[in-house]
């Protein structure tokens, strides 16, 4: 069998999808709200956060495996402690960064030790570091429908004073936005989304799918509307379109997954420069600020 | 605690407060109807506190302040590093409870995210990962602390729209409606900043060090964007600030807070070497040139003074664009 062969083979495509349409709605799911999550994992410079927070996901998910637990409930776990240790222990960036340093390297030491100590299956292993198409079945998929409404619910009603809090934290709290409770319910709610991610392209390749599409839509526009909307298709197309280039392969899923999403930041990087060089806010000289200096000087002075 | 005598031996213009009120007993109500000042009767002021203090443990801050400030006043805020002008501001905001004594703003007591407050912070930049629009950071000002997505009927956006068009061109910032803040330069985002502020049409807005970043003409721009709007819309402005020339022009009355005391009243009256001399305890010149005001510990610059503000009067050139304008 050639590599070509191996990477792509669309025999008995039919069949496959009806047997894995679990997978490829997962995989939508998964798109949406790590395309709704990213834009404030990006805004909020949390990107290595989300990775420490994957690996303790990982170790939870590897535990459950070894112990025979329902896998989606032990990344879960996983991955709430670790975004509520991060989220308590690393208010500042500085602090924070060097705590998800010390925090990640522990939590994939655990879960290579759980995974070490698992006498299954040796693709059910790597599935959860760099992501597998098992078929996800129906418990599963309820798991992960129920968890997705939740952090989508959660993000409807936050996104305002959310947004505020992320942009000009100050300000906010002078507006009465509770910044500092908004940023444990966020940091559950990124948990959350990461213990669903781990499920489908695996521990490693998380950022795929929480920081890249969000990233990418952030190259090309500013608009409040459109960074979510366009992070949301990036997700979604770079998920789904890599489960069914996947399908027929004998390989994981996550190179097929982080492949179309790399290309689309790539595409929107090259698209968003080219904006910038012919200048990205065409700031019409209207007329001179309201208050110029020549003003000032025929107005009598107090 | 040292009672603040320097404001009994001193009083202030008319327009100012004096020292009647009893120092002991809060008052449980606002100061309306001028009770206190007979000059204007009907007008509530923007902002009023009655023997307003703050400590933190031992240290004193400042205690017994008597403020009556109104509507359309330009107040400024000096005083050294670490004399409680920020901390008032937190104070007006609703983010710091008063140690003693009550404030209110516009007769209602200060509390957190009142939307008769439009804040201006002194931190300018934006993080440069944040792809956020201009009309969006205004947006934020106006209905940003409110739960929910930011959905509304066809009409509600437009008159959104609308609304927030007219704040950026109420600051001559209307042709970067469009552009991300984070490509802003710090004057353009300053603007933006005070059109957010006066999103929800404040009867004050408070300044901290809102020119702290920016360079002198645009210093010149966002203060004089302040004088108007307050001569336009009666909203009174405190004013933060570790440089009194860049708003000179335009400062009704100047409130100095040092070693827990403070001093309230027209510069003239506020900024003299006596005045401050006695505020600090400690020989203290104040040198008029050009129409700068630079003050200056006179004899031993060590003595325990630090007057932040005038080192940057003393390094400027003496005759900056500030000047010019004047004459």
């Amino acid at each position: 069998m050639s590599v070509w062969d191996k990477l792509f083979s669309f025999e008995n495509y039919g069949e496959l999808l009806t047997l894995l349409h679990n997978s490829i709605l997962a995989g939508a799911l998964l798109g949406l709200i790590g395309g709704l999550i990213g834009v404030f994992v990006v805004m909020r410079d949390l990107t290595f956060a989300v990775h420490g927070i994957s690996e303790l996901s990982f170790a939870g998910a590897a535990f459950a495996l070894l112990v025979g637990f329902n896998v989606v409930i032990g990344s879960i776990l996983g991955s709430l402690s670790a975004a509520l240790l991060i989220g308590f222990l690393g208010v500042r960036a500085r602090e924070r960064s060097s705590f998800i340093g010390v925090l990640m390297p522990f939590g994939l030491g655990l879960g290579v030790l759980f995974l070490a100590l698992y006498p299954g299956r040796a693709a059910n292993k790597f599935g959860l570091l760099t992501g597998q198409i098992v078929a996800v079945d129906d418990p599963q998929l309820f798991w992960m429908l129920g968890v997705s409404a939740v952090v989508i619910a959660v993000l409807a009603i936050l996104w305002r004073p959310l947004m505020f809090a992320t942009v000009d934290p100050e300000i906010a709290a002078a507006r009465g936005v509770p910044v500092r409770a908004l940023s444990p319910v966020f940091m559950i709610v990124l948990g959350l989304t990461v213990a669903m991610a781990v499920q489908v392209v695996g521990a490693l390749l998380v950022l795929a799918l929480l920081v890249t599409p969000a990233a990418a839509a952030m190259r090309v526009t500013a608009s409040a509307l459109w960074v979510p909307v366009l992070s949301v298709i990036f997700g979604v197309t770079s998920v789904v379109g890599g489960i069914l280039l996947a399908l027929g392969g004998s390989l994981p899923i996550s190179p097929y997954v982080t492949t179309i999403s790399f290309l689309i930041y790539v595409v929107c990087r090259i698209t968003g420069n080219r904006r910038l060089r012919r200048g990205w806010a065409r700031r019409t000289e209207l007329a001179e600020p309201a208050a110029s200096p020549a003003d000032r000087r025929s107005q009598p002075v107090g | 605690m040292r009672r603040p005598t320097i404001m009994d031996s001193q009083a202030p213009s008319a327009a100012s407060t004096n020292t009647a009120a009893p120092n002991t007993v809060a008052p449980k109500t606002p100061p309306r109807n001028g009770a206190r000042t007979s000059s204007a009767a009907a007008v509530v002021p923007a902002v009023s506190t009655r023997d307003a203090g703050l400590a933190f443990g031992d240290r004193v801050l400042w205690s017994g302040l008597n403020l009556d400030i109104p509507p359309g006043q330009f107040v400024a805020i000096l005083g050294s590093n670490g004399s409680g002008k920020t901390s008032l501001i937190r104070v007006l905001l609703g983010e710091q409870p008063l140690s003693t004594g009550a404030a209110w703003i516009a007769g209602e007591p200060v509390r957190r995210g009142s939307t008769l407050v439009g804040y201006v912070p002194q931190k300018v930049s934006i993080d440069s990962a944040t792809m956020v629009k201009a009309r969006d950071v205004v947006r934020m000002g106006l209905d940003g602390h409110r739960w929910g997505m930011p959905i509304g009927s066809a009409r509600k956006r437009h008159a959104v729209r609308a609304t927030i068009d007219e704040l950026l061109a109420s600051v001559g910032a209307a042709q970067l409606a469009d552009a991300p803040v984070s490509m802003l330069s710090g004057g353009e985002l300053q603007r933006v900043r005070v059109a957010a502020a006066l999103a929800s049409n404040p009867s004050i807005l408070l300044c901290d060090e809102p020119l702290a970043a920016l360079d002198l003409r645009h210093q010149q721009e966002v203060a004089a964007l302040l004088d108007r709007r307050r001569r336009e819309h009666d909203t009174a402005v405190l004013f933060v600030t570790h440089d009194i020339n860049a708003v000179l022009d335009y400062v009704d009355q100047v409130l100095y807070l040092a070693a827990g005391r403070f001093r309230l009243g027209p510069p003239e009256e506020v900024l003299t070497s006596e005045g401050l001399t006695e505020l600090y305890g400690a020989p203290v010149d104040v040198i008029r040139t050009q129409g700068r005001v630079i003050v200056v510990a006179s004899t031993d610059p060590t003595a325990g003074v630090h007057l932040s503000h005038d080192d940057h009067g003393a390094t400027d050139p003496p005759l900056g664009p500030t000047r010019r304008i004047r004459r």
